[in-house]
């Protein structure tokens, strides 16, 4: 006979001195616990109720301008730093972590409209609508310099004036080259005080620029014609060029996928577009409720966050359409412009009260150090709230957020609106001949344009269409264009150009395109 | 070789820290010992035996896997069905080391008995066995003789470290098995039916003689469940905070322990009856009635989720093996029968006798009868049960209830006159995780413990015969209702056939044109019939409907003056 019984001694399976830590015993057997799924279940819908407890995403105001913030720009070698520019042409260095003006860059006479950091981090390039372009010299000191001065103020290193106003600026992300916007896109070097190129595409103010993260060449930008164009500075002519209904006020590349862009657009809505394929945008993402005025991604490049007209800030998932978080708080005003931090965690937004405003990424997160065992918990939560997140009781809780009043009535008022108006259309489709009625798509890209005229061509001189709807282009600029240069082809389209309807009298009735 | 620093990588998040903890003593014992074995044994041998212990492995990993993978084919979003594709690849991989944990990594093995020569393990005694075994563990086979307050039923708490006994005149005690120390014992002076602990050690639960009552580990009394009324029969729900009674009346009755609020009372309908056993896997509570029929219940339903007939006398007693699938359950008439609870059908009849039955964590089945206990185990693996041990208590004592002890190979006999516990080798689970039920609990895990525990609390509805379906899509069974529009096609479509039969040429003076006529219209009457009965009858049901609704039985002039309900 053989016999054996399990038998444990208390020395082997508890510690031995009291400092010692408890020892622990794993048994991973699927039988020892059970209903399994429905405790993940119950955790996750604990994970997500404990997130609303815990989301305080606010972490504080910085105050120090006399007027709004107009334009914001971060500091490549600083973490916790931030520039900051406002109407009254002051601009203001802070340090995020005390929250407080480090230096400040006195000079500019009208607003300060752009302001942007070299990618070393020496140089900052500001310009205002004194049509003035300033170059400062930021030293490390004054960045390091945790001591409070408040007679800390710059010299600008170069002043370099030029005929028009200044909208915006950027720099390229890899070179010494940046780019103004205004009355027409300029294209400047460090040391030269007047522009290396300038591009011109139709004749009205150009209102925001930025340079793409990958391709340092290629820079888009947004134009008071609603139209959103991409140019390439190794050509002498822009390169593309989207029409929209409404204007777009920012773009932000997204630094991941450095092909697509994301556009803040008038019409409440944002755009994110693949620059090789402007037909269509790549995903509509939806939620404020006025006018988007300024986006930044995050440098992760899933999230990016847009400040509005309607005095809050979300979050948008890079491919969600609708946001993720909101902001609001009772004193901030209309946002003017936003900034995700480059560690990803934070968000800074400036609004038209004076402040610049600090928030958390994520509403709910930890701030301070985290422990291991901590982390880990969070971490778990994190997958279990993931894994539930569509069953209706955890989805209910995770979506609900509170919304301030006049965004909440605004919201339903415009979910009526639209909803009247798609109404609306159908009704008039139904009672109309079959195909007399055509959806205006919500921005045209030049390759319908040309498919528009080609359409008419055929109709009026008979010429059958080609079968491939892929060719259109390329038949269209063999009939009949020939050899047309690129660069005047934006004068078909600014003939064709609708104007813009006169008595808007809300944001989201749209410009029609005839 | 090469080990486990490679898998602690791609494990499961939740288990990563433990192992990094089991590595590195483990490293160099297990290095030595396979260095050795690969030096003594042949390399054809060693084929064979790895291809052995892969098919082991594969069993291994299947068992943590926890089902098929989810079958991708049908996905068309690309992006979703690779991210999809990932966390099965993670899945698999978490199994495949979970599996390698079990085999290299836990500390004890189970127990076990083997025969040799002519012995047979159900002739083998305890006596042999205790003297086999080391001092420690044959310090657990002992009678407690406590003739006077006769017969005693036992309660373990989940982590097989104290006991609550109870005798039917009023005798409660509590003892830590390990050291064998009475904590407590009280006399309540009234008849105790049952005793049940609850979540842990510090709470239990007896059913006196008018109502059952929960007390501390003190003997303090902390409260009295009128609402419960004479119970025969308590069980806890651990996952749920759920103590579920029956009582002299047939009620079932669910109590939240943590609120005290009342979750679900049913009246059975079937009678009297003091067999009732919770389902470990889902929560699932089953009776065993006099009629033979077994019943599983759930607190969010009046009606049984399961009425099944398993014997043709009254149910005695029943059990379920802890991995859910298999219910054993004993009848007057002397059988034995386990049951499939996936398919409800009989594995197998075993023809004995059996007062009080109960599984091990092991899969072992302890059944008792008067002064005899029997062990049965399917050593097959194929659920094919057979006699394993066998066990006689001195004449005379009458045996009430067997229960297996938790991660211990001890199987508890509360009889007539008082409680034995005896040694059954391979029974418990030999090796216990410390986050689920930790036999050497200090009080601040104990503490910690229940806080964690309250935090995961179930709610009621989480109770269902199948607990991986939550969180699952609920396929649409119900067939949509035929419209209107349907329905009239229909009609039209038996009309037309009905119209378009060909007669046979009957003889002269049936065959009139007249004749066929009337025949046809008949047929096509015929034909219409079952439609034009359905639709009067649903007239007549909204009729009815109408009827019932106190607005409109009023005259329309008293109508304005009936209160609304309120909404």
């Amino acid at each position: 006979m053989k016999v054996k019984v399990i038998s444990r001694s208390t020395g082997e399976f508890t510690r031995e001195r009291s400092q010692d830590l408890q020892r622990v015993f794993r048994n991973f057997d699927p039988t020892l616990r059970s209903q399994e799924k429905a405790v993940e279940y119950v955790r996750a819908l604990n994970a997500a109720k404990l997130d609303k407890i815990f989301a305080r995403p606010f972490i504080g105001a910085m105050d120090g301008h006399r007027d709004s913030i107009k334009c914001m720009a971060k500091n490549p070698n600083y973490l916790k730093a931030i520039f900051s520019g406002s109407d009254d042409g002051d601009i203001r260095l802070w340090d995020m972590a005390s929250r407080r003006t480090v230096c400040q860059f006195p000079g500019h006479q009208g607003a300060v409209q752009g302001l942007t950091v070299s990618t070393d981090g020496s140089i900052l390039v500001s310009c205002g609508s004194d049509c003035t372009v300033r170059l400062w010299n930021v030293s490390d000191a004054n960045v390091a310099d945790s001591d409070y001065l408040s007679d800390n103020s710059a010299k600008p290193q170069a002043v370099y004036v030029w005929k028009n106003a200044f909208r915006a600026v950027d720099h390229q992300w890899d070179g010494d080259l940046f780019a103004t916007a205004g009355a027409q896109v300029d294209v400047w070097n460090h040391n030269r005080s007047q522009p290396v190129n300038t591009f011109d595409w139709g004749s009205d103010t150009t209102i925001s620029i930025r340079f793409n993260p990958g391709e340092p060449n290629i820079l888009a930008t947004s134009a008071n014609d609603r139209s959103i164009t991409l140019y390439d500075l190794r050509m002498s002519s822009p390169a593309r060029k989207v029409i929209m209904r409404t204007k777009t006020n920012s773009i932000a590349w997204n630094p991941m996928e450095p092909m697509n862009f994301t556009a803040a657009n008038e019409d409440c809505n944002c755009y994110s577009y693949d620059a090789r394929k402007l037909e269509e945008a790549k995903c509509v993402h939806k939620d404020h409720v006025s006018a988007v005025m300024d986006i930044d991604f995050s440098p992760t490049g899933r999230e990016f966050v847009t400040g509005s007209y309607d005095r809050t800030v979300r979050i948008f998932q890079y491919n969600g359409g609708h946001s993720r978080e909101i902001y609001h708080t009772k004193r901030m005003q209309r946002v003017f412009c936003v900034k995700y931090s480059c560690d990803a965690s934070y968000v800074i937004s400036g609004s038209d009260d004076t402040n610049l405003r600090l928030w958390k990424a994520k509403a709910s997160e930890q701030l301070g150090v985290v422990l291991p065992r901590e982390r880990k918990k969070h971490e778990y939560l994190e997958a279990v709230k993931n894994r539930y997140k569509h069953l209706p009781e955890v989805k209910r809780i995770v979506r609900h957020r509170h919304l301030p009043k006049p965004v909440y009535k605004a919201a339903n008022l415009r979910r009526t609106m639209i909803e009247a108006e798609r109404r609306k259309e159908q009704r008039r489709k139904a009672h109309s001949a079959p195909g007399s009625i055509m959806t205006e798509p919500v921005q045209i890209s030049l390759k319908s344009v040309y498919e528009m005229r080609l359409r008419r061509h055929a109709k009026f001189s008979n010429v059958p269409l080609p079968p491939n709807k892929q060719d259109n282009y390329q038949y269209y600029i063999k009939l009949k264009l020939g050899t047309v240069p690129a660069c005047n082809l934006h004068l078909y389209v600014q003939n064709h150009q609708p104007q813009p309807a006169l008595n808007r009298k809300h944001e989201i009735s749209p410009a029609s395109v005839k | 070789m090469k080990f486990p620093m490679k898998w602690a990588v791609s494990l499961h998040r939740q288990f990563a820290a433990s192992i990094l903890k089991f590595q590195q003593p483990n490293f160099t014992r297990l290095r030595l010992s396979r260095g050795l074995s690969s030096k003594a044994k042949p390399p054809v041998t060693m084929g064979a035996k790895k291809e052995n212990s892969d098919d082991e492995m594969d069993e291994k990993v299947k068992k943590y896997l926890r089902g098929d993978a989810a079958n991708l084919e049908g996905v068309k979003d690309k992006k979703l069905k690779g991210q999809l594709a990932v966390r099965e690849d993670l899945y698999g991989k978490s199994a495949k080391t979970a599996a390698k944990i079990e085999k290299w990594l836990l500390p004890s093995e189970g127990g076990y008995l083997e025969a040799e020569g002519i012995e047979k393990t159900w002739r083998i005694k305890q006596e042999s066995i205790a003297r086999e075994v080391d001092i420690l563990s044959s310090r657990n086979q002992y009678d407690i003789v406590l003739p006077e307050l006769g017969p005693y039923t036992l309660d373990f708490t989940s982590n097989g470290r104290y006991m609550a006994a109870a005798g039917r005149k009023g005798h409660l005690a509590i003892v830590d098995m390990k050291t064998l120390n009475l904590i407590k014992e009280i006399q309540v002076r009234e008849t105790v039916r049952d005793v049940a602990y609850l979540h842990n050690e510090l709470f239990f639960a007896a059913a006196q003689k008018k109502y059952p009552y929960i007390y501390n580990r003190e003997g303090t009394e902390l409260h009295c469940l009128k609402e419960h009324g004479p119970v025969l029969r308590l069980q806890f729900l651990k996952n749920h905070f759920l103590l579920a009674s029956i009582n002299k009346f047939g009620q079932l009755r669910y109590q939240d322990v943590t609120m005290g609020e009342m979750i679900g009372n049913f009246r059975t309908g079937l009678g009297r009856t003091d067999v009732m056993q919770v389902n470990p896997f889902n929560g699932v509570v089953a009776l065993g009635h006099s009629s033979g029929t077994v019943t599983m219940w759930k607190p969010t339903s009046s009606v049984p989720l399961v009425k099944m007939l398993c014997h043709p006398g009254p149910v005695s007693s029943l059990a379920f093996h802890p991995n859910g699938h298999l219910m054993a359950t004993s009848g007057r008439e002397n059988k034995i029968k386990i049951w499939d609870l996936r398919k409800f059908e009989v594995i197998q009849t075993l023809p004995c006798h059996a007062k009080t039955l109960n599984f091990s964590q092991k899969g072992l089945l302890a059944a008792g009868t008067g002064s005899f206990i029997q062990i049965l185990a399917d050593f097959s693996g194929s659920q094919n049960y057979s006699s394993y041990m066998t066990h006689s208590m001195a004449k005379g004592y009458q045996v009430g209830k067997v229960l297996f002890r938790p991660y211990e190979d001890i199987l508890g006999i509360g009889h007539s006159m008082g409680w034995s516990s005896i040694l059954i080798p391979g029974s418990g689970e030999p090796n216990f995780d410390s986050w689920v039920a930790n036999p050497f609990e200090t009080s601040k895990q104990r503490r910690e413990k229940e806080v964690h525990s309250l935090l995961d609390k179930l709610p009621p509805e989480t109770i269902m015969l199948d607990p991986t379906k939550v969180g699952t899509v609920r396929v649409p069974q119900k067939k949509e209702k035929p419209t209107k529009k349907d329905i009239e096609a229909e009609m039209e479509a038996a009309i037309e056939t009905a119209k378009g039969t060909e007669f046979k040429k009957k003889t002269k003076g049936r065959n009139k044109p007249s004749k066929r006529a009337t025949k046809r219209r008949e047929m096509i009457d015929k034909a219409k019939r079952p439609f034009l009965e359905q639709q009067t009858q649903e007239r007549e049901t909204s009729r009815k409907k109408q009827k019932t609704n106190p607005e409109t039985e009023m005259p329309k002039s008293l109508q304005r003056f009936v209160r609304q309900k309120a909404t």
